[in-house]
């Protein structure tokens, strides 16, 4: 039975470290998750035969291989063949591997619901085609991905604590090294199930404000 | 990197007596899941308001935590608590359970809320009772609509199923980094665990597409002849 | 009788034999036809004759299979990556209005005055605002396409298409899948544009409207101009019984 005495001050300081290496390992990868689901998406829709092919494969084999496998990979197994990153760096580029190929498929999908007449209404003002890609496909197709790009910045969120089995201290690394040492599991584990709560559920807020700040009439997805 | 060396080679049947463990887990893990997110989604539409409360807080608790911080959490805080000696193994699969449990028993629910009014309806006015109703008229149908989102569950387990590494499961991943630690060469062992990973992946979703093909009714969705 | 404009401007737009197939269809057997600055031509026909695609054909974005088309003497067909500044010159108005659904209606009218024709966006505002009062939305300027009716929308495309100064508008059944009450307010504007010297190529159904305002009336059937005149030679002359017949079916409604 736990008999200890808890002194929530000790803990704090290690437990805000693993925090803020949380919201960097998040923040980092968030944005370039969002890019490289962009180039995924375009590739697969408006790329040739090859591009096209290649940016399938990429989404087959990020969807299918266990994140946790993959920051393995990357940071345990590409050493191997003379490619070294920090462990830091290693976790960012997994999560930017795989929560692109995650987002690419809800980008593709936008891209697909939006009708042709807007391609052929933009071309016929003299857009390029890139131009119409750049200023009317991609901004209606990223408003209709938008709840399926929320969900995975949620998971990102979540995921993010994978990071610790590749040696990255963020906080469920954190909680798990001080666990161990005052042999409080229970109590810590629950903080830290309340530290992920609490983020997501704000996230979960924040995201469902932006999305209304930015809702157009006539767009029913978002 | 080379070519499968004898020492790979050699520890092949090691990792690959891995793929029953994390097929275990899955399998386990979508039962329980499915044991619990049928009642709880029914609760969700029928049930009582302070019941109800109680599946959102859970849906809300699984759905939102880390499923490593819930594997650390039960593993290291709760079972030594409750019944200190049972296996990791077991462990693993009740926490996927738990976990698909809140995320199946959203699609149960989504399903139940799509069947029509007009088959309640139909239905008591038949006689039957709310509950006869539930049963033989709503879930049959709801069951058949909640198939796609349910079986989308496997890939998701499949992939968090190697998070069990965390507490020592010897599943696929936990076999591979053991062989990585006894003979070296992780880039080949690790391309072979992902190979498995991704060959069980699309297999399974393949299998669960045929068996979705077979339980498709003719014109389904127009009402239930 | 309604007086119909002169039209002896210099020719613009030449269309020359132009074929195009479908698989085994062949939807256009080589269509011919000049258009002289400040024209209005209408294009009449049963369904499926090809009258849509022969306007695609014109601003390249159906590829013609043979054929050239010429913009004062120019050639626009085989233009390569010079097709988007013909296009500029080449407005265009859809059936289903193809309005951008993310921006507002000024935005829909700003957009390729930015990023076409790289115009400031303060420019481009008050362009916008022009041609948005050209038409009479100045009021819904920053109003959505899905918070407009259709006749709106349907104005606000023909002002998204005027915003490009073009030398030629073509108009593809513009008022196909709006109700009577509407239609008639599109046709407002595109009367009020006709007089005022825009060159004009429309493929209409609406027969008061090609009677009144078209300089030359063209009956497509099965892929080819079969007849055409001025609405007066039209109405008059034995030679257009073909159609007369066609137009007789609709002036029963």
């Amino acid at each position: 039975m736990i008999d200890l005495q808890f002194d929530f001050a000790i803990l704090l300081p290690p437990l805000y470290q693993g925090a803020l290496m949380t919201f960097a390992l998040i923040l980092v990868s968030a944005p370039f998750g969002f890019l490289n689901g962009i180039g995924i998406a375009l590739g697969r829709t408006y790329g040739n035969w090859l591009v096209s092919r290649l940016c399938h494969g990429y989404v087959l084999f990020f969807k299918g291989c266990p994140l946790l496998l993959l920051l393995f990979i990357i940071y345990f197994g590409l050493p191997s063949l003379g490619i070294t990153f920090t462990a830091f760096t290693s976790a960012v580029i997994g999560f930017i591997l795989c929560n692109g190929a995650y987002n690419s498929e809800y980008i593709r999908g936008g891209i697909q619901s939006v009708s042709s007449g807007q391609m052929t209404a933009a071309l016929s003002l003299g857009m390029s085609r890139v131009q119409a890609i750049r200023s009317i496909i991609l901004p209606q197709a990223l408003r209709k991905s938008l709840p399926g790009l929320s969900n995975e910045f949620i998971y990102l969120i979540k995921y993010s604590s994978l990071a610790y089995m590749i040696t990255v201290v963020e906080i469920t690394g954190a909680g798990n090294i001080i666990a161990a040492k005052y042999f409080a599991f229970f109590e810590i584990f629950i903080l830290i199930g309340i530290f992920y709560l609490a983020l997501v559920t704000v996230a979960g807020r924040v995201i469902a404000s932006i999305e209304k700040k930015i809702a157009i009439p006539g767009f029913g997805g978002v | 990197m080379s070519i499968l060396s004898p020492a790979i080679v050699e520890s092949l049947p090691y990792l690959l007596s891995g793929v029953f463990t994390t097929l275990g887990l899955v399998i386990l893990a979508l039962g329980l899941g499915l044991v619990m997110g049928i009642p709880m989604a029914l609760i969700q539409v029928y049930g009582p308001a302070p019941l109800q409360y109680c599946v959102r807080t859970y849906i809300w608790i699984f759905r939102g935590l880390p499923i490593l911080v819930l594997l650390f959490l039960f593993y290291f805080g709760i079972f030594p608590l409750l019944a200190p000696d049972i296996a990791a193994f077991w462990i693993a699969a009740v926490v996927l359970g738990f976990r698909t449990a809140a995320y199946q028993s959203e699609i149960f629910r989504g399903a139940i809320l799509s069947i029509s009014e007009g088959q309640m309806l139909a239905a008591r006015s038949l006689g039957m009772s709310r509950f006869y109703a539930i049963r033989t008229v709503i879930l049959p149908q709801a069951l058949r609509r909640a198939l796609p989102g349910w079986t989308n569950e496997y890939p998701i387990l499949l992939t968090d199923s190697s998070v069990c590494y965390a507490i020592g499961v010897a599943e696929l991943l936990t076999r591979g980094n053991q062989i990585v630690a006894r003979i070296g060469d992780p880039m080949t062992v690790y391309v072979i665990v992902a190979i498995l990973f991704i060959l069980l992946n699309y297999g399974g979703q393949w299998i669960f597409g045929r068996i979705e093909n077979r339980y498709k009714i003719p014109g389904y969705g127009h009402g239930d002849a | 009788m309604v007086m119909h404009k002169m039209t002896d401007g210099e020719i613009i737009l030449r269309v020359e034999d132009i074929h195009k197939c479908y698989g085994e269809t062949e939807v256009l057997k080589g269509v011919s036809f000049d258009v002289r600055r400040g024209e209005t031509k209408v294009f009449i026909g049963p369904s499926g004759t090809g009258k849509s695609t022969l306007l695609r054909c014109i601003n390249q974005l159906t590829i013609p299979d043979s054929g050239s088309i010429w913009l004062n003497d120019e050639e626009v067909t085989h233009a390569g990556p010079l097709i988007n500044h013909f296009r500029q010159k080449i407005g265009m108005v859809f059936q289903n209005f193809n309005l951008f659904d993310h921006l507002t209606a000024i935005g829909n009218v700003e957009i390729a005055l930015i990023r076409v024709k790289g115009m400031s966006k303060a420019d481009a505002r008050k362009k916008a605002l022009e041609e948005l009062g050209q038409v009479g939305l100045l009021d819904k300027a920053n109003a959505y396409p899905a918070e407009l009716s259709g006749g709106q929308a349907q104005r606000l495309s023909i002002a998204r298409a005027l915003a490009m100064d073009p030398e030629v508008i073509l108009f593809d059944e513009p008022t196909s899948s709006l109700d009577p009450e509407l239609t008639r307010e599109v046709l407002e504007v595109m009367k009020r544009l006709a007089r005022a010297g825009m060159t004009m190529l429309v493929v209409t159904h609406e027969m008061g409207f090609a009677l009144s305002v078209a300089n030359e009336i063209l009956f497509m059937e099965h892929g080819k101009i079969v007849e055409k005149g001025s609405p007066s030679e039209i109405q008059t002359s034995p030679t257009f019984a073909r159609t007369r017949m066609f137009l007789g079916t609709f002036q029963d409604d």
